[in-house]
């Protein structure tokens, strides 16, 4: 790796962490700021001179943001216009025809762009290509004209068919870029050139959506930094945990939706593979929410699209977080029915839990965890100290009493129900993709999972659970891991007895030079660069696809696509899918998807791991309840040196996390710093 | 055994979890888009003895979650009549007099066994693209008998003891015109099946089936305290609501559906005599589906109220006999939705009466089957078959929902440049219809237009949808939607169907057109409240046309210059 300092940035929603990596002399340095709202930059340039006063010798800035996921979820982004065909200009209000949610019938919708400012020209292009209108430019440019009165800083052009021939929506965008006073023009054809209008209207007004907003907040970001000296590159983390150039995130800032759990993803699957393990399941556990992914031989799975928001649809490859509502600030309750519920209603970190003081008197989670000594009242993360006898007294009544059980019983039962229910979350996302959960080590991040993970190993009966050094900080560290990767779709639709294997290797071939330009562009040096080579494909009459890994290769051009090899590509990955193929079954080619990939530089972990001789004394002894209050050792987790063992019951703190370790179970310090966490062989049954 | 609250809790989410996988499974590998994109299917565990539903998942068709007890019931009475019974079966039937709903629904029953016993039942239902039948697609809007509707398939087992039975399978592909799509289905229905019975038994296996049986009892039993709970907080009283069908498809004469609802403590009455007696037409629907629409209406109603048999035991609903809720067999029921859409209509018009807080006003009740077929040049068949949206109704938490689903189904519509991609139609129009919606205090959702052009040499369309003539209805005070309305252009002149709504055969030639207009939903609350300036927005953004404000606020929103 050249030297200099990287430096990673993940701004959530309350603190922004960094992560310095300096090359030169070897180390690291972490550090938490406040996040600043909301102009994110504050807290971001904060978190950067703090552990770095001269930005001259820093060779790279990633960042992993949620600026443009804050946009879209609270409705903060551009006032934006969308020119369209003749008869769609509801498409992006009436959706998919779906409902917010089965059961009730209430709730409605507002698309980000109101209806006054969605306006139509005269242009139509057939499912085959044929153009059967052509676009009427003058009604075009007019159309433009009126939206700038209205107003509108971005526009989207979104022509139906656009996917199976472009010409109509480029001559547009072409003569409203020449009138619009910015940069701020998408077309459809440009962000995603896929079959299904909705979902690439949804995405194209997005992306104009955020544009304004998300590039100026990164434009000042990079003034900024140059200012203070710094000459390197600044990189953004996109939803696919690869990063991209500020100047693609600019174009095609909808690709941040979920930019920063990303990054984290990115860094958990590393770290796994380091420690030796490729198959892990990783667990974000913050005030409202628990987060899952699943990394498959050291592969994050990617999800084709998802909804910010009822109706708010972005289709573009991202790291797959499946998210249930349990949370360390999720309420527990018993319904009129008798039974016990965890969330979906959340204190989340304010007013926080009961024992927080803060005016909440619903029990969390977490009170549960401080009732039962598994979180020290007298040091919490986040200073300060905690009110028990508040947690007891709100356990007892929410859930002690309507249920019949003593304080400690009522806690360990919202444990068990949240701990099910994040094992349910853990099972299925595993189950979804054709994978044994047993097979698969628990990896918790952010403050709160590894209290759990012991948990974890029992209900979903995984052999390991890894917990990261600094657990706190994975998503920032991400930022400094992950590669630069660049995503192309092409709809085909075609039969694949039909395809034309040359047109199909012409348009790899375009995604390839594209890619490559912009890897070429961005001034970074890669340790590679790989091509990987999918199609979207199903049976004749399936409206659903499966992905079709066709090739993967590294520093060279991607082979020729063949017929018969597509044919095989298929039926393997069916078969996997679903068990059975259909014999004689007619398929289709729906989509091409290209991922050109740049490695960065993998800094070694072991700078990580702890040094010098540490100690595995505990610091001290605290009763915590397992079924019964036993005395459980409590043990400063970053004094522990490598190859310390350490037996249940105990528990391990630090800064950013506290881990529990339950009876039965042990943790050992691994040579990067990880502690390995697994059913004790010599535990007495 | 009790069961302690812990393992209760744990185990609820478990044994949802495994209807939920068999959802997914489904919607993943089905061939026809009305079960992967539609989600017109739906999973569940059943009692072993009385079929009563268990345990349904979430993401399956609403409708389902009661109507498919009566299905698992069929096949526990032919399994005791017949004496045959083995581990490994799977019964397979669509007969929709005996297992509700109507033809196009394949129903797949696994019973499950456990120490040579039966544990439950899994079952498996999913809408095909065509079961044979006059018309491709089903809806058949003159049928006078369910042969004309399609092919008739009772109980019989198509797998025995773990053998499948491929003379069943190819009985069945020979009665569709779309015999790839329909094996495809029937792969995938198995394949959920499979899933199902491997995930029970492994939870079987962790928790011991006592502890399981325990578990699904006190759900059971919680979901009647809960549904009580509900019931209890409603004044006691008794109201009465009624709503027309249009017709039967064959005689043009209004056919009404009652209800009175009576509440007294924790008990809730619904009597339905009054209602239409049955039809020569498919307007039918079987005393099972009858029942299953009441708990969708309940469910609507109170959200909270699990997927489980538990919350019909306070319930005491009266179907008529000789009505059109209770229909006998061969009378056709193809056209069931219209009339459960109308039963849920006059549920909520009947509870608003006593608590117009807890409901929404009526959504556009009809679910507009229209299917274009014909062939192409190269003689292959084509079949495009959807069904299409309108408003939701307001309630007093603001207006309802433009352009959504039925309230007894989750489906979504197929994106237009899928259908344009699979079929030779162009869409003309893909819009919110204005002045759709009803007005009130929160006025109704907009319902929608859809043009479509033929771009083949010549094709056949049919109809099958409702309200062309009774309007979905405003409560509180809230007024009616617009009419569902449909034309077709022949030789350049639009036309109407004389039934309004329902029509078999209209011939279309290449660049000749049908439009239909969705209704929206009713209103919530007297017009007149409606802020002046809501009124004006919804003019600018042309929800409502000038004229269409003025007649139902009058003229006050024109001094609020939007």
């Amino acid at each position: 790796m050249s030297g200099g300092v990287m430096i990673g940035v993940d701004v959530g929603g309350t603190f922004t962490d960094v992560f310095v990596l300096d090359e030169d002399t070897g180390t690291v340095r972490v550090a938490k700021v406040p996040t600043t709202r909301p102009d994110q930059s504050g807290g971001f340039l904060a978190g950067i001179t703090g552990p770095v006063p001269d930005l001259g010798r820093v060779a790279s800035v990633v960042h992993g943001t949620t600026a443009g996921t804050n946009a879209l979820l609270e409705r903060k982004g551009a006032r934006i216009g969308i020119i369209t065909t003749e008869g769609f200009r509801d498409v992006l209000e009436m959706r998919r025809r779906d409902r917010p949610r089965t059961w009730g019938l209430r709730g409605d919708f507002d698309p980000v762009v109101p209806r006054d400012l969605r306006l139509e020209v005269p242009e139509r292009v057939l499912a085959c290509g044929t153009v059967h209108t052509p676009v009427d430019l003058d009604a075009v440019r007019a159309a433009g004209a009126r939206l700038l009165a209205a107003g509108c800083e971005a526009v989207a052009v979104l022509f139906v068919n656009a996917y199976a021939n472009p010409g109509n929506e480029r001559a547009a965008a072409e003569a409203l870029r020449a009138i619009w006073p910015s940069a701020h023009v998408s077309a459809s054809s440009e962000v995603l050139p896929e079959i299904r209008e909705f979902e690439r209207f949804s995405t194209t007004a997005l992306n104009a959506y955020l544009q304004p907003e998300v590039s100026g907040y990164l434009a000042r970001l990079q003034e900024a930094l140059r200012a203070g000296g710094f000459g390197g590159e600044f990189l953004i983390v996109q939803s696919n945990g690869g990063v991209m150039s500020v100047d693609t995130a600019c174009r095609r800032p909808v690709r941040t939706a979920l930019s920063g759990p990303a990054a984290g993803v990115i860094a958990a699957a590393h770290i796994a593979r380091t420690a030796g393990f490729g198959d892990v399941i990783t667990g974000d556990m913050g005030g409202t929410s628990f987060d899952v992914s699943l990394i498959a031989d050291g592969q994050p799975a990617l999800a084709a699209q998802t909804a910010i928001d009822f109706g708010m649809v972005v289709r573009t490859p991202m790291i797959e977080i499946t998210t249930i509502g349990a949370g360390g600030g999720s309420i527990a309750w018993v319904d009129r029915g008798g039974l016990l519920n965890i969330g979906p209603e959340s204190a989340g970190s304010d007013p926080g839990p009961v024992a927080y003081g803060r005016g909440n008197d619903r029990p969390t989670v977490t009170d549960a965890n401080i009732v039962l000594g598994r979180i020290d009242p007298d040091r919490p993360i986040g200073g300060g100290r905690l009110d028990v006898a508040a947690a007891r007294a709100a356990i007892d009544v929410h859930v002690g009493a309507p249920l019949g059980l003593g304080t400690e019983a009522a806690a360990e039962a919202i444990l068990r129900v949240a701990n099910a229910r994040m094992a349910g979350a853990i099972r299925l996302v595993s189950i979804e993709r054709g994978h044994d959960p047993k097979r698969f080590a628990f990896m918790p991040f952010g403050g709160g999972g590894a209290l759990h993970a012991g948990a974890m190993l029992s209900e979903v009966g995984l052999g390991r659970a890894i917990i990261p050094r600094y657990p706190g900080v994975t998503s920032a560290m991400g930022c400094v891991i992950a590669d630069m990767r660049q995503d192309f779709v092409q709809t085909v639709n075609t039969l694949t007895d039909a395809v034309d294997t040359a047109d199909l290797g012409a348009l790899i071939r375009s995604h390839v030079d594209e890619g490559m330009r912009l890897l070429d562009a961005a001034g970074v040096t890669f340790a590679g660069r790989t091509v990987v080579v999918e199609l979207d494909m199903a049976y004749v009459g399936q409206t659903h696809t499966v992905a079709v890994p066709l090739t993967s290769t590294r520093d060279g051009a991607p082979p020729p696509p063949d017929r018969a090899a597509i044919g095989a590509a298929f039926d393997a990955a069916y078969r996997a899918t679903y068990g059975r193929l259909l014999p004689g079954g007619v398929t289709r080619l729906l989509n091409l998807r290209t991922a050109v990939i740049g490695e960065r530089p993998k800094f070694d972990l072991a700078r990580l791991a702890p040094r010098g001789p540490g100690t595995t004394a505990p610091r001290t002894t605290r009763r915590v309840h397992f079924g019964e209050w036993l005395e459980a050792a409590i043990h400063d987790r970053l004094d522990l040196p490598v190859g310390a063992e350490i037996r249940g019951p105990a528990v391990l703190e630090q800064p950013d996390t506290t881990i529990v370790i339950d009876p039965g179970q042990i943790g050992r310090v691994d040579a990067h710093g990880n502690l390995i966490l697994s059913p004790d062989p010599e535990a007495q049954p | 055994m009790s069961i302690d609250p812990i393992t209760l809790a744990v185990l609820a989410g478990r044994m949802e979890q495994i209807a939920d996988e068999m959802d997914a499974t489904l919607f993943r590998s089905a061939f026809n888009p009305i079960i992967a994109e539609a989600h017109d299917a739906s999973h569940g565990l059943y009692h072993a003895t009385t079929g009563e539903t268990l345990v349904q998942g979430k993401s399956g068709l609403p409708i389902f979650v009661g109507v498919m007890a009566f299905a698992v019931k069929a096949v526990i009475d032919k399994a005791a009549r017949d004496g045959d019974l083995a581990d490994g079966d799977i019964y397979i039937f669509n007969d929709a007099h005996i297992g509700g709903t109507h033809l196009s629904d394949m129903r797949l029953v696994r019973p499950f066994f456990h120490d040579g016993r039966v544990f439950c039942h899994l079952a498996s239902v999913g809408h095909w693209h065509d079961m044979g039948g006059a018309v491709p697609g089903n809806y058949n809007p003159q049928a006078t008998e369910v042969f004309q509707e399609a092919f008739v398939l009772p109980p019989v087992k198509l797998v025995r003891a773990g053998v499948l039975q491929q003379d069943v399978v190819d009985i069945v592909l020979r009665n569709t015109r779309l015999p790839a799509s329909a094996q495809g289905d029937l792969n995938g229905q198995m394949g959920a099946l499979d899933l199902g019975a491997r995930r029970l038994a492994a939870l079987l296996a962790e928790y011991g089936a006592d502890t399981v049986r325990a578990a699904l009892e006190a759900l059971s039993d919680r979901a009647e305290t809960l549904a009580r709970a509900e019931i209890a907080a409603l004044p006691d009283g008794r109201w009465e609501a009624e709503d027309f069908l249009d017709n039967d498809g064959i005689t043009d004469t209004a056919l009404p559906i009652r209800v009175a609802l009576e509440v007294s403590g924790d008990r809730l009455a619904l009597d339905f005599t009054g209602t239409a007696g049955a039809t020569a037409g498919p307007v039918n629907i079987s005393y099972g589906t009858a029942v299953a629409c009441v708990y969708v209406a309940i469910k609507h109603v109170f959200p909270g109220l699990p997927a489980n048999a538990g919350v019909m035991r306070p319930l005491g609903i009266t179907i008529p006999d000789g009505s059109l809720l209770a229909a006998q067999f061969p009378a056709p029921t193809g056209g069931y939705t219209e009339t459960i859409l109308r039963m849920i209509d006059v549920i909520f018009s009947a509870m608003a009466q006593a608590a117009p807080e807890i409901v929404v006003a009526n959504a556009y009740g009809t679910i507009n089957a229209l299917s274009l077929a014909g062939h192409r040049a190269d003689g292959r068949r084509w079949v495009m078959f959807s069904f299409y949206g309108g408003g939701h109704g307001g309630s007093i938490d603001g207006d309802g929902l433009n352009h959504g689903n039925a309230p007894i189904s989750t489906a979504t519509i197929p994106p237009v440049e899928i259908l344009e991609a699979a079929y030779p139609v162009m869409f003309r129009q893909w819009a919110l219809r204005p002045d759709s919606a009803g007005a009130g205090t929160h006025r109704g959702g907009l319902g929608a237009i859809y043009e479509i052009e033929l771009l083949e040499e010549s094709a056949q369309v049919f109809l099958f949808g409702e309200r062309g003539r009774y309007p979905p209805r405003g409560v509180a005070g809230g007024g009616d939607a617009a009419l569902n309305r449909f034309g077709y252009e022949n030789d350049g002149i639009w036309h109407r169907p004389p039934l309004a709504s329902k029509m078999v055969g209209i011939g279309l030639k290449r660049g000749e057109r049908v439009r239909l207009e969705t209704p929206g939903g009713g209103g919530y609350g007297p017009p007149e409240a409606r802020d002046p300036v809501r009124v004006a927005r919804d003019v600018a953004l042309g929800y409502l046309t000038e004229a269409g404000a003025d007649t139902a606020h009058g003229p006050a929103w024109r001094e609020c210059g939007a």
